[in-house]
């Protein structure tokens, strides 16, 4: 790791007037949260901020109604979160999303606000010998051509076909959330859906925050039907593993008919993905057998494969199918 | 053999339950405030303004101390370097395997992936400092009743994330107990005596809190 300076400022607003840039512009305030993203990729010499900036004990940390939406701070630790009773029985998927994610112990540490942000798990991201446009603007992508089973599949670019790593995401995008935002010009907020950017052919600049922009919540608008919502994740091995494919649905159901049905993609794609011509197709429809696979092949239909991960585009139709049915097996009292 | 600093405090620090769960939102700044006066203050601004060598107070297994290190230091490196307890094993370093896991506050965490200079206050235990005076925790007890290692060199780490797992309320049957305990590989595959071991010492860890 190379040296760095060590700094706890004493308010949010202090940590936003001294932080460094993490590396070149665009790529975001080198903070520490919970630090499972940061000091694993500064160990590999991915990350070489000169200073961090630690946040942990600054952001607001818990979760509470607010204004008749449910506030989060980006604080509030992964683990926390998982169990919370406003998650768990009112959106499931936004605590399913999380306690399948990582491990016990890195959930007990990150936090809300680092697990948006986490960056991508390419190997040749992570490699510093290898060419990769995310890490160095530039050098090319050794990806498209290399070992890329794990890379996404929608949203890709010629630069840059890495998938966004994170789960909580592709959960949390089902709503309408509201990123609340503090910066050098003071508070704003972000929709969330509008807050990590496709790579295009600038891969290295993944959000549309600012180099000292923090993130200290969000707001996010729960329907009332949000309890019949799931995330199905298909991994390598059971648990404590990424995601290869995994699909967050929420569905509102009249008897067996679908009224309006949301699907968040992750594993498959380059940033949190939402399946919108899929949602259309679904509205109005019986759920079955065959209108979930069509639902899955509307939403990879724009789906580019790379060679090794040309699989991720069936096994990813089927992830959305089995979300469907598991969403739809719900009841109430979230027994199926 | 590790030197056992001050190992008297036998449980460990209690979970709140209150901190695990955050009911309600918190604003961290107030936190500050306990550190605040005296040599913390002075240590508090020098950090504010960012140091390559911060000094921080912190105590591991009871026995409180002050150290000024390098800003990279990890837990796991001051743990097994400087303190020379080495019951904390080194396995992949980047929080993928769990060797490394050590309780701090009363919360299973990766070691590896833990710096030493946000741990200002905060209280670590590792596995020298849970048994008693020669007398095993009920957790090591259970490992070594039910087979629960092979080679032995994830054991350490099994062992707190298990006190974790029980302490969390996540070792209700066995699925639950493998769930929650994959954050832990074992490279002997000694997961059937492990998720056993959890079973049989999950009551007695429950009562001492
Ligand atoms: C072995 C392993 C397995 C994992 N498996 C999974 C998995 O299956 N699913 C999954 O979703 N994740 C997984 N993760 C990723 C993990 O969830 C993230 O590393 C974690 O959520 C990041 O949170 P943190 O608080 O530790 O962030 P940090 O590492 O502290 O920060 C992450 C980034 O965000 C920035 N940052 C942090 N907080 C803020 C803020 N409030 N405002 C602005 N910028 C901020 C930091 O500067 C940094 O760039 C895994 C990680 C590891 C190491
Ligand atoms: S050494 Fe820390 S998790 Fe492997
Ligand atoms: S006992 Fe050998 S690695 Fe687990």
């Amino acid at each position: 790791m190379k040296s760095f300076a060590y700094q706890k400022p004493a308010s949010a607003q202090a940590a936003v007037g001294m932080v460094d840039p993490m590396s070149a512009a665009g790529q975001g305030g080198a903070f520490l949260a919970g630090g499972t993203t940061v000091l694993d990729l500064m160990k590999l010499h991915v990350l070489t901020p000169d200073s961090l900036t630690d946040v942990k004990t600054l952001l607001p940390a818990g979760i509470e109604e607010r204004d008749g939406a449910l506030y989060v701070g980006a604080g509030t630790t992964m683990a926390a979160a998982a169990e919370h009773p406003a998650f768990r029985d009112r959106a499931p998927a936004l605590s399913d999303a999380l306690w399948k994610a990582a491990s016990p112990q890195l959930r007990n540490v990150a936090t809300l606000g680092g697990n948006v942000l986490q960056r991508t798990r390419c190997p040749y991201f992570r490699d510093v010998a290898s060419a990769c446009n995310k890490r160095e603007p530039g050098s090319g992508c050794a990806a498209t051509e290399g070992v890329n089973r794990l890379l996404a599949v929608l949203g890709t670019s010629e630069d840059c076909i890495a998938t966004y790593a994170g789960d909580w995401a592709n959960a949390l995008i089902l709503f309408d959330t509201q990123v609340e935002v503090t910066g050098p010009e003071g508070d704003r907020t972000i929709a969330f859906e509008d807050l990590h950017t496709l790579p295009g052919d600038t891969p290295a600049v993944e959000t549309t925050l600012g180099d000292a922009d923090l993130i200290t919540g969000y707001l996010i608008d729960l329907p009332d039907w949000a309890w019949r919502s799931v995330y199905t994740k298909v991994r390598d091995r059971e648990s404590y593993a990424f995601a290869v494919a995994s699909a967050a649905v929420a569905l509102d159901m009249e008897e067996d008919t679908i009224r309006e049905a949301r699907i968040g993609l992750g594993g498959v794609a380059t940033v949190p993905w939402r399946a919108r011509a899929a949602e259309d197709y679904l509205a109005g429809k019986t759920l079955t057998e065959e209108t979930g696979l069509e639902a899955g092949r509307i939403a990879f239909a724009d789906a580019r494969g790379w060679g090794h991960n040309d699989f991720k585009i069936p096994l990813g139709q089927q992830t959305i199918l089995r979300g469907l049915m598991e969403a739809a097996a719900l009841t109430r009292e979230g027994t199926q | 053999m590790a030197k056992t600093p001050g190992g008297t405090n036998r449980e460990g620090p209690r979970v709140s339950r209150r901190g695990l769960l955050q009911g309600s939102v918190a604003s961290g700044a107030a936190a500050l405030g306990n550190f605040a006066g005296g040599a913390a203050q002075a240590q508090a601004d020098a950090q504010a303004t960012g140091s390559t060598t911060p000094t921080v107070s912190f105590s591991i297994n009871g026995k409180t101390q002050t150290a000024t290190l390098d800003a990279r230091t990890t837990l796991l490196d001051y743990l097994r370097e400087d303190l020379d307890l080495t019951g904390t094993k080194v396995g992949c370093n980047h929080a993928q395997c769990g060797a490394c896991t050590v309780l701090i506050d009363g919360a299973r965490v990766n070691s590896c992936l833990t710096l030493m200079a946000t741990l200002e206050g905060s209280e670590v235990t590792t596995i020298e400092g849970i048994s008693d005076e020669g007398e095993l925790h009920p957790m090591q007890q259970a490992f070594i009743d039910n087979d629960g290692f092979q080679c032995g060199y994830c054991t350490p780490g099994q062992i707190m994330s298990a006190i974790g797992c029980v302490r969390e309320g996540h070792a209700g049957s066995a699925p639950e107990i493998r769930e929650y305990m994959s954050g832990n590989l074992c490279r002997c595959g000694a997961y059937k005596g492990i998720v056993a071991a959890v079973e049989q010492a999950r009551d007695q860890v429950e009562e001492a809190g």
